[in-house]
């Protein structure tokens, strides 16, 4: 009974946690926007030395504009540049990331402008000092106002607000995706960020590509590199100067570590089950020959073997049931605890408990299928005369 | 139209330590529908054993039986089940009841077993209660009644399918004597309503109230009276009577 309780508890709670694993990273590569890829600057060889990747500013403008360009599967490919820099608004300051991009970028992360509107053509062009704002700076710098309109400067540069995004919620480092200003990319690199770290004016942080079908993921980094190798005009077997990354692989390697301390637990459910239907058997046991006069009267007064077995295979399955009801409970509670002190996502389905009690009745099933038969291949007389 | 029971020669035999113990030697009767009869002879000759074999609660070794002229003596347990919970109504010594069924539910368990919609078998058992004067303890347990109140359940169920045969094994075995008689009272009705009757017991005066006394020794017939109201007839055959 016991092992029953623990076992379907397990299972509740393994499959809640991988549940809740597995929403969490579909909606992170939800709000990723979905077949994305990155082409993010390569390190620089300094002196014999590989520095962290990134450190090279090779990437432009001109590479994105190309790749879109000359790859088909390409939908977009937007750049982007970005630093951390103070905001300033009236008496409030804010550090955030600013990001210089084009309208493609929202594309290709599949986010929508809540409230306002994207730049224009003529605003990136023109290097106009507008904002897209996420809902965190709403908070921080207009405490919760509307914000279009409102000016606020980045270091010594004004900029009017003239669109809230949508709210992401936290990406896959952890951090608010909502906690961020966008701004024309010609902006950021003549006015703000181009100048800063001693990159040149084209450099970019990275490329965000949008690619049409999942189908052709592989394909495009192919193309991709080939594409960015000849226009960097590196030769044979030179290494790159950039890399590709697919960012929905890093959220499915974490899904599939929980996924391990789930097996783990399935490990744990299936060894249960078994002390608990071995536990069973023993109770059906002692109840078949505790009741054998009990059997005895019910085959006089007409019963056959096949009504004996089916009576103590449902006692069986009850008993079964009956634990895996309260293992569901304490498997919900378990995985309810996890969320709370570590803070993972769960996801309590009702399919969970099914799934559960369905493992608890088919354990109950089986192991009261001997004294089931057991009481059924009684002989009348001898149970009739049992005292 | 042929005898209810009849049988030709049947035997029973256990083995008991290193010897065979005959329960049944070649034992031959034929009752009739409607019959009350009395199976009588001290503990060990037999008579339980040939009411098991009567009730198909058992084989015989070898002989024939034929109950309602259907063969009836080389069935399956499962066929034989079958025709338990149709054509015969058992009446056990206490306890004969489910400890955790109500009465209702004790006397509704033949027609559970015979596939009889819920409704309807609530109300034959309530009919069958109600026949035995027990309407109104339909639904206390076993052990907040009476012995003789638990014995007249015990009756109800073996009536309430309405069987050919209602077979008892010392229906009055743990009653008082009084309880016993309107026991005996219970049977004689049951008589008159057209019911056979076959009822074994080791006390001659309970066996005194059927119409016919078959008694056994050795698991052989040695009488086979139709009763006249005298106890002599009994008297006088010394194999019957106590040591």
């Amino acid at each position: 009974m016991l092992g029953i309780v623990i076992g379907v508890a397990a299972v509740v709670c393994m499959v809640s946690v991988g549940a809740g694993a597995q929403a969490e990273v579909s909606e992170k590569i939800r709000t990723l926007g979905a077949n994305l890829l990155l082409v993010i600057p390569g390190a620089r060889n300094s002196a014999g030395a590989r520095l962290e990747s990134g450190t090279q500013p090779t990437l432009t403008e001109e590479d994105a504009a190309s790749i879109r360009r000359e790859l088909v599967d390409a939908q977009v490919a937007a750049p982007l540049l970005s630093r951390s820099m103070p905001l300033v608004a009236a008496n409030r300051n804010w550090v955030t990331l600013v990001a210089g991009i084009n309208a493609d970028y929202l594309v290709a992360r599949e986010w929508q402008v809540a409230n306002g509107r994207s730049f224009t053509g003529e605003e990136i062009a023109s290097g106009a000092k507008v904002a897209i704002v996420g809902s965190v700076i709403i908070e921080e710098l207009f405490d919760g106002r509307a914000g279009i309109g409102e000016t606020f400067r980045i270091g010594n540069v004004p900029f009017t607000v003239i669109g809230v995004l949508d709210k992401k919620g936290l990406g896959a480092a952890g951090r608010s995706q909502d906690d961020v200003v966008f701004i024309p990319l010609s902006t950021a690199q003549s006015r703000v960020l181009g100048a800063v770290r001693g990159t040149t004016r084209q450099a970019l942080d990275f490329i965000s590509i949008k690619v049409s079908d999942a189908a052709a993921m592989p394909e495009m980094e192919r193309e991709i590199e080939a594409l960015l190798r000849q226009r960097h005009r590196i030769r044979g077997d030179a290494p790159s100067d950039f890399r590709i990354e697919n960012p929905a692989d890093v959220l499915i390697a974490r899904g599939a570590a929980v996924r391990t301390l789930g097996i783990l637990l399935i490990a744990v459910a299936t060894v249960s089950l078994v002390v608990g239907g071995i536990s069973i058997m023993n109770i059906m046991l002692v109840s078949v020959s505790e009741r054998t006069r009990e059997i005895g009267l019910r085959m006089a007064v007409g019963a056959s073997r096949r009504d004996i077995r089916r009576q103590f295979l449902i006692e069986a399955l009850i008993l079964a049931l009956i634990g895996g009801l309260m293992g569901a409970a304490l498997g919900a509670a378990a995985a309810v605890a996890i969320a709370w002190k570590a803070g993972w996502p769960i996801l309590i389905s009702p399919w969970a408990v099914i799934l559960a009690c369905g493992f608890a009745g088919f354990v109950g099933i089986s192991f009261g299928l001997y004294p089931a038969h057991r009481a059924a291949r009684l002989d009348p007389i001898v149970a009739l005369r049992f005292e | 139209m042929p005898p209810l029971v009849r049988t030709i020669g049947i035997s029973k035999h256990y083995p008991s330590g290193g010897t065979i113990i005959h329960a049944v030697s070649n034992v031959s009767l034929s009752i009739e529908h409607g019959e009350f009869v009395a199976i009588h002879g001290r503990s060990g000759s037999g008579k339980s054993t040939l009411m098991n074999l009567l009730g198909l609660l058992e084989r015989p070794d070898s002989g024939e039986y034929a109950l309602k002229g259907r063969e009836a003596a080389r069935l399956s347990e499962d066929t034989r089940a079958a025709i338990r919970r149709k054509d015969i109504g058992f009446i056990f010594q206490l306890p004969a009841l489910l400890p955790r069924a109500t009465a209702l539910e004790n006397v509704e368990l033949p027609l559970v077993y015979a596939g009889v919609p819920r409704a309807e078998r609530r109300r034959t058992a309530k009919d069958a209660l109600d026949h035995v004067g027990l309407a109104d303890r339909s639904h206390h347990w076993p052990n907040q009644l009476s012995g003789g109140e638990q014995q007249r359940v015990v009756i109800a169920r073996a009536m309430v399918n309405d069987p050919a045969l209602i077979l008892a094994d010392e229906p009055t075995g743990s009653l008082d004597s009084s309880t016993s008689d309107e026991i005996m009272s219970l049977f004689e009705g049951l008589h008159r309503g057209g019911h056979t009757i076959i009822m074994v017991t080791h006390a001659a005066e309970v066996a005194d109230r059927a119409r016919r006394q078959i008694t056994l020794h050795d698991g052989r017939i040695i009488e086979d009276a139709v009763a006249s109201g005298k106890r002599s007839l009994l008297n006088a055959i010394p194999l019957a009577s106590p040591p």
